[in-house]
C-alpha cells in the first residue's frame, strides 16, 4: 500500500515539477549561463563512457551476428543489422541508461543535498524558485545534449561493428560491403527515430532525477536512498517509454 | 524587480495552528511584533518555534489562523515580493558550491538589483560591518561555526530586508561567539532599518537584546513580556525555563519516566 502511494506521489510531484518548470520558460534567456554549465557537465560526465560503450556494443553486435551467420552464410547482412539496431534502438537506450547512472545520480545527489541542508529553502526565501534555476535549465540542457550524445553513440556503434566485421577472422567482411549494406537499409528516418527516443528518455531521466532530489526528506542517509531511487526509476521508465515509443514510431 | 520600500514592517500572528499528522506543533498562537522591534521567541527544543518562523517566510502553510506582515498574508507569495523578508537559518544554509562573496551577491544578482560595482560595494560594506572581509573568497566549508553564522547574517543583510528572521542564531556556538552574534543582532538597527524576530532558547540573547520576548511551550504561547518582566516572572513554568536548577539528587528525566 505504501509502495503504491509512494509511486503515485512521485508521479504526481514529477508532473507538478514539470508544469512549474515549463512556467519558468520565459526566464530562459536569463538562465542561459546555467544551461551551458549544465550542458557541459552532462557532456563531460557522459561523453567518454557513451563513446566507449557504444563502440563495444556495435562491435559485440557485429561479432554475434557474424558468428550466427557463419553457419548459414549472408554475412553481408551484418551491416544492415548493426546499422538499424544501433540507430533505432541501442544507441538511444544505452545513452539513456548511462545518463541515468552518471548524470541522473549526480543531479539527485546535488539537489537532495541542497534540500537536506536547507539550501533549497534558502532559495525559496530569496524568491528564487528552485524550479527556475535548478530544474528548467537542466531540462533545456539535456534537450541540447541528448542528440549530440546519441549521434556519437550511433556513429561509434557503427564504427565498432565495422572494425569487428573487417578484422575478425571468421567474418572477414570487406569494409565497403559493410558500409554499403548499412547505408542500403538505414535511412535518415531511422536515425531520427533514435534521436526522438533519446530526447524523450533524457528529458524524463533528468526530470525524475530533479524531482527525487527535491522531495528528499531527512538526512544524509536519505540522500543515498534518493540517488538509488532516481537511477532505478529512471532506467525503468526508459524501458517503459522505449516500448511505447517503438510502437508509435514503427 | 519592482522597487521595494526599506522601512521596517510589523508582524501579526493570529490564532495560528499547525499539526503534522497527529502531532500538534502550534496551537492557537497569537502575538504581534511592532515595526523596528527586536522580538525573541523562546522555548525549549521541539516547542514549535522554528515551525512558527517558517510560516513567516511561507515555507509552511498554517492549518488555521493567519500570519500578516505589514497587513499582508504571509502565505501569499506576492507578499514576499512586495516586502523583503530574510531568514537566517540555524545551520546557515549557505550555498556550499559558492564562495562567501557569491553567497552574499546571490540575491541581488538573481533579482538584478544593482550594477557590478554597486553590488561589490554593497557586499563589501556588509562584510565590513560584520568584520568578515577576509572570508570573501572562502567556501562555506572552510569557515568555523561562528563565522558561518555571521556570513548567513551578512547574506540576509545584503537583501536589505524589512523583516529579518533568525532561527537559533546562537545555537552550537561557544559563549563568547554567541555573545558576539547577539551583539550583532542587537546593534543592526544602528545600520539597517529592520524588524528582527529571533527564535532561540538562549536566555542571554533574549534578555540582552530583545525589546519583547514570547515564550512558547508545547505549541502554546505561555508568556509575552519584556525581558525584565520575564526574568522576574513567578509563573512556575516560566521561572523553571528561565532559571532551571540542576538537581542530580532528583533529576527531571526520572520524574518524567
Amino acid at each position: 500500500m505504501n509502495t503504491a502511494r509512494n509511486i503515485l506521489e512521485a508521479i504526481g510531484s514529477s508532473l507538478v515539477l514539470l508544469l512549474r518548470s515549463i512556467g519558468y520558460l520565459p526566464s530562459l534567456p536569463r538562465q542561459l549561463g546555467r544551461v551551458f554549465d549544465y550542458a557541459f557537465h552532462i557532456g563531460y560526465l557522459t561523453f567518454p563512457i557513451v563513446a566507449i560503450l557504444s563502440f563495444f556494443l556495435g562491435a559485440v553486435l557485429a561479432l554475434q551476428t557474424g558468428y550466427s551467420m557463419n553457419f548459414a552464410g549472408g554475412q553481408e547482412l551484418i551491416g544492415r543489422i548493426v546499422g538499424l539496431a544501433v540507430a533505432r534502438e541501442l544507441a538511444p537506450l544505452i545513452t539513456a541508461f548511462l545518463l541515468a547512472g552518471r548524470v541522473g545520480s549526480s543531479i539527485t545527489a546535488e539537489i537532495a543535498s541542497m534540500t537536506v541542508y536547507q539550501e533549497v529553502d534558502a532559495l525559496r526565501t530569496m524568491q528564487t524558485p528552485p524550479e527556475r534555476i535548478l530544474v528548467m535549465p537542466r531540462l533545456i540542457a539535456i534537450l541540447f545534449m541528448m542528440p549530440v550524445l546519441t549521434i556519437v553513440a550511433v556513429l561509434l556503434g557503427w564504427f565498432g561493428g565495422g572494425v569487428v566485421a573487417q578484422h575478425v577472422e571468421f567474418i572477414g567482411l570487406d569494409p565497403n560491403v559493410y558500409w554499403a549494406n548499412l547505408k542500403s537499409v538505414t535511412e535518415f528516418k531511422d536515425v531520427m527515430n533514435g534521436l526522438i527516443k533519446a530526447e524523450v528518455f533524457g528529458f524524463f531521466v533528468v526530470l525524475i532525477a530533479c524531482n527525487q532530489g527535491l522531495i528528499t526528506r531527512g538526512g544524509p542517509r536519505e540522500i543515498g536512498f534518493s540517488v538509488t531511487r532516481s537511477v532505478v526509476t529512471g532506467m525503468f521508465l526508459v524501458l517503459l517509454l522505449d516500448y511505447v515509443l517503438t510502437r508509435i514510431l514503427m | 524587480m519592482a522597487e521595494t520600500s526599506t522601512t521596517p514592517v510589523g508582524v501579526e500572528v493570529k490564532n495560528l495552528s499547525k499539526s503534522f499528522g497527529q502531532q500538534v506543533v502550534i496551537e492557537d498562537v497569537s502575538f504581534d511584533v511592532k515595526p523596528g522591534e527586536i522580538f525573541v521567541l523562546m522555548g525549549p527544543s521541539g516547542a514549535g518555534k522554528s515551525v512558527l518562523l517558517r510560516h513567516l517566510v511561507n515555507l509552511e502553510k498554517p492549518d488555521a489562523g493567519q500570519v500578516l506582515i505589514d497587513g499582508k498574508d504571509a502565505a501569499d507569495p506576492a507578499t514576499h515580493k512586495a516586502i523583503r523578508t530574510a531568514l537566517v537559518f540555524q545551520a546557515g544554509a549557505l550555498f556550499n558550491s559558492m564562495s562567501v562573496f557569491d553567497n552574499l551577491a546571490f540575491y541581488p544578482r538573481e533579482h538584478r538589483l544593482y550594477n557590478k560595482s554597486t553590488l561589490r560595494d554593497k557586499v563589501e560594506r556588509v562584510l565590513k560591518i560584520l568584520h568578515i572581509e577576509d572570508t570573501a573568497k572562502k567556501l562555506p566549508a572552510e569557515l568555523s561555526g561562528g563565522m558561518r553564522k555571521r556570513v548567513a547574517i551578512a547574506r540576509a543583510l545584503v537583501m536589505e530586508p524589512q523583516l529579518l528572521l533568525y532561527d537559533e542564531p546562537t545555537s552550537e556556538l561557544d559563549p563568547v561567539t554567541a555573545a558576539n552574534i547577539s551583539e550583532i543582532i542587537g546593534t543592526l538597527k544602528e545600520e539597517f532599518s529592520v524588524t528582527s524576530i529571533a527564535v532561540s532558547h538562549d536566555r542571554d540573547l533574549a534578555l540582552g537584546i530583545a525589546d519583547r520576548v514570547g515564550l512558547l511551550m508545547n505549541g502554546k504561547l505561555i508568556a509575552l513580556a519584556t525581558p525584565e518582566e520575564l526574568a522576574a516572572s513567578t509563573d512556575p513554568q516560566v521561572a523553571e525555563f528561565m532559571s532551571p536548577k540542576i538537581d542530580i539528587q532528583d533529576p527531571r528525566f526520572r520524574k518524567i519516566s
